[in-house]
């Protein structure tokens, strides 16, 4: 076991954590090839029930399942209860930065954030000023990564405001393992995570347009190509909304509308999965097929609510993100209960001077970069992709922003050799209307590779069913 | 719902449809083929099928002859024949994947498992195992996905929309191998003993030859034969049933734009519910089911219109 990481199940001196011991007991009950049987049913069963995600750049509807590992990542009440008091405080700053950056705009004014960073932002959308969106709320759903580190702290690495996914296979994964090992959910109190689709719905209900009282939610997907349409169309039917895609939609005096069978529907809210740029094509990318002409007019006229609201992209930019420490005491007045990433921005002169020699050390990452692209992890890297980097960083320094290598905590995990360690986080989704909820729990991501610290399952990355203990 | 959903749920069936039926007439067709007769004559037959699709093109492309080799591999799993097993699962599935959440997480199980088996299966490895198991296999299929649909789908709309395009599929596809079979074994009369053999081959791929006997308790002939399939009401793949479904799924499903649908869905109705087979057959079989097939056409195109993209 290294010392150097944080242990999710045992303690530096190699003992049991108190909130894994009934696991821990009823694993070794467990004999090794019934776990791998186990393996293979879980796999089998996802296949078959066709949870799987699309890659891109492969043959065209490719889908490929996103490892399910089957020893939970378990978080015993106490943790779960500050972090989440962490991420209410965190997402409310979130929603009222954005509800002030599109009207008075008093941070910036302030001299907290520098303007440019914010109103130069490409994902500032200037379309969306002073306009009032229902309970002020920006970021309905707001997807926040979490990582344990050093000695065990919580950090927040990404917000994740515009459209994050994940959260059917938070679903799904705890409906495996229920099916899987029935008799460890009656050893353990774990708070249920199923009912997240009903909150959502409720909460989306919430932030209806004025006046509306029965108002018709629908989800708007890119199609059966994109690489979370499983999810979808899962949230989709949990929910029993229409899944629509923008063909399906049409603006009719600033009204949408839906076509049915019966005739034109009007359509209230849209949980909407595309992207701002592809929403409207006559504001936004005139190119796209997957928006609504008009969109943009009937949604400026209160006639319809988008969550996310359009323009979320500029709070949870990387560029932006070492201010949101700032901003929950700017606008709550309370210090924040959720540490940040230490970050270096390559836009300062200072520290550009003081980080560009320590680049072996660092996680460098591009400003606008997701899905562990375009990033550079120094310690796991060769001096040719260092220098590589460091010539990208001088062309363009503020496209850059540098973080300490975090030693990402890790938890025993099923692999070919037996049991070992590998490195996780936690994405927990924070629902925001005319109140604050989530269910007690994420989506846990392992990486399956040893010693990798890279956990996106776009680069080999799994999951776990993550247990928040009731006691 | 919905108009895209209904599309994709009204497709889905009718491919699901579509590959049992053709399961069906290869089936009937290469049964007929094991009754001694002449090489010429056998590849003739499965001509025939070729020309019932319009796929003489397309087969030609890619073979040199028409035998049952080349015929039963080109319609069961050629990826390249948009007409063949392969391809209207692979339709059904995608149609499926499309709005699978409207469906029953049963359903949509069923239909992808389907086509996750016949992905898995070279014509080969179908060959080996012979094909009318292959047959039996999809048409066991189709009806599980069937029976899944109506045991676990709310009857509401989307249920209807899947119900209509089956029904269309199948009394387009009955009036094919009825069409198609009548006329080969119309020509073959003269070889005699055969018939009841083929005659009965026929009734089997429709699943009619036990009702066949119940209903007429006599021997078979080809009078009897058409009428059973055409004017039956009871029996479940007749012209008449079907059009019997037609007319109520559309009623069900009526809006303000559908009335010409339905007026020409009783049109069709009516002209099974109040004929006689001996005036069918005295004014020409093929005539008769053609003119069926392109009214069933006309029905589609309607359905389209009023239901599935409207303007």
């Amino acid at each position: 076991m290294s010392a150097q990481f944080y242990n999710e199940m045992y303690d530096s001196a190699g003992n049991l954590r108190p909130h894994y011991q009934g696991f821990a007991e009823w694993l070794a009950t467990m004999p090794a090839d019934r776990l791998a049987r186990k393996q293979a049913e879980a796999d089998s069963a996802f296949h078959r029930v066709g949870i799987t995600f699309a890659v891109y750049g492969e043959e065209s509807g490719t889908e490929r399942l996103i490892p399910f590992d089957i020893i939970p990542r378990i978080i015993p009440a106490l943790e779960w209860t500050a972090l989440q008091a962490g991420l209410w405080q965190r997402v409310k700053a979130l929603n009222a930065f954005l509800h002030d950056i599109y009207h008075e705009q008093a941070i910036l004014r302030s001299g907290r954030i520098p303007p440019d960073q914010v109103l130069n932002n490409a994902q500032f959308r200037p379309e969306m000023m002073n306009i009032d969106v229902p309970a002020g709320i920006y970021a309905h759903i707001a997807g926040v990564d979490i990582v344990r580190a050093g000695a065990g702290d919580f950090f927040v690495l990404e917000d994740n405001l515009r459209v994050p996914s994940g959260v059917s296979y938070m679903i799904e994964d705890r409906k495996m393992m229920m099916r899987l090992f029935p008799e460890l959910f009656s050893r353990h109190m774990i708070a249920p995570v199923q009912h997240y689709p009903d909150m959502l719905l409720e909460n989306l209900r919430t932030v209806a347009p004025k006046g509306v009282a029965d108002p018709t939610v629908v989800l708007l997907t890119p199609g059966a190509y994109n690489s979370a349409y499983f999810e979808h169309t899962f949230l989709a039917q949990q929910m029993g909304i229409e899944l629509v895609e923008g063909r399906d939609l049409f603006v009719k005096d600033d009204t949408v509308f839906m076509r049915t069978t019966q005739g034109p529907q009007r359509v209230d809210v849209i949980y909407r999965r595309i992207d701002d740029d592809f929403l409207d094509p006559l504001v936004f990318n005139k190119t796209s097929m997957l928006g609504v002409p008009g969109l943009l007019s009937a949604y400026r006229a209160g006639h319809v609510t988008l969550a996310n609201a359009i323009g979320t992209g500029v709070a949870d930019d990387k560029s932006i993100y070492p201010y949101v420490p700032d901003m929950i005491r700017f606008y709550l007045g309370e210090e924040p209960k959720l540490n940040n990433v230490p970050t270096w921005m390559f836009r300062k002169p200072d520290d550009l001077k003081y980080v560009l020699d320590k680049l072996p050390e660092l996680v460098v990452k591009e400003v606008h970069g997701a899905g562990g692209y375009g990033m550079l992890v120094g310690p796991a890297s060769t001096r040719a992709e260092i220098e590589d980097f460091r010539a990208r960083i001088l062309a363009a320094p503020e496209k850059y922003i540098a973080q300490p290598t975090l030693a990402l905590s890790n938890c025993p995990t099923f692999v070919e050799s037996g049991i070992a360690p590998r490195h996780l986080d936690l994405r927990p989704f924070v629902l925001s209307g005319k109140t604050v909820g989530m269910v007690p729990g994420g989506l846990t991501r392992v990486a399956l590779r040893e010693g990798s610290l890279v956990v996106n399952s776009s680069q080999g990355g799994g999951t776990k069913d993550t247990w928040v203990l009731e006691y | 719902m919905l108009s895209r959903t209904a599309d994709h749920l009204y497709w889905m069936a009718r491919y699901t449809e579509r590959a049992e039926n053709l399961a069906r007439l290869l089936d009937v067709s290469y049964q007929m083929s094991l009754v001694p007769q002449s090489v010429a004559s056998q590849n003739q037959n499965w001509g025939a099928i070729l020309a019932l699709n319009s796929l003489e093109a397309t087969f030609a492309r890619s073979y040199a002859e028409v035998n049952v080799d080349n015929v039963l591999r080109f319609m069961v799993s050629d990826a390249n024949n948009p007409s063949s097993i392969y391809s209207c699962l692979r339709a059904a599935r995608e149609n499926a994947h499309a709005v699978r959440g409207t469906l029953t997480s049963e359903m949509w199980e069923s239909v992808n498992a389907t086509w996750i088996e016949l992905r898995q299966q070279s014509f080969e490895q179908i060959n080996l195992g012979g094909v009318s198991e292959f047959f039996d296999w999809v048409k066991l299929r189709s009806s599980v996905i069937r029976g899944v649909t109506f045991g676990t789908m709310l009857k509401d709309d989307a249920l209807h929309f899947i119900r209509l395009g089956g029904l269309l599929e199948r009394g387009d596809n009955t009036a094919r191998i009825l069409d198609m079979q009548y006329h080969i074994l119309r020509q073959n009369d003269d070889e005699g003993a055969s018939d009841f053999y083929q005659w009965g081959a026929l009734l089997r791929s429709l699943s009619a030859f036990q009702v066949y006997r119940k209903v007429y308790r006599d021997a078979i002939t080809p009078a009897r034969v058409a009428e059973l399939l055409i004017l039956c009401q009871e029996m479940p793949r007749s012209l008449h049933s079907c059009a019997d479904g037609i007319v109520r799924m559309l009623q069900l499903i009526a809006n303000g734009a559908s009335a010409e649908t339905e007026r020409r869905a009783g049109v069709l109705h009516a002209r099974l519910h109040f004929a006689r087979i001996e005036d069918v057959l005295a004014d020409g079989l093929h005539g008769y089911l053609t003119d069926f097939m392109d009214r069933i056409y006309e029905l589609g195109d309607g359905i389209s219109q009023s239901f599935l993209m409207p303007a």
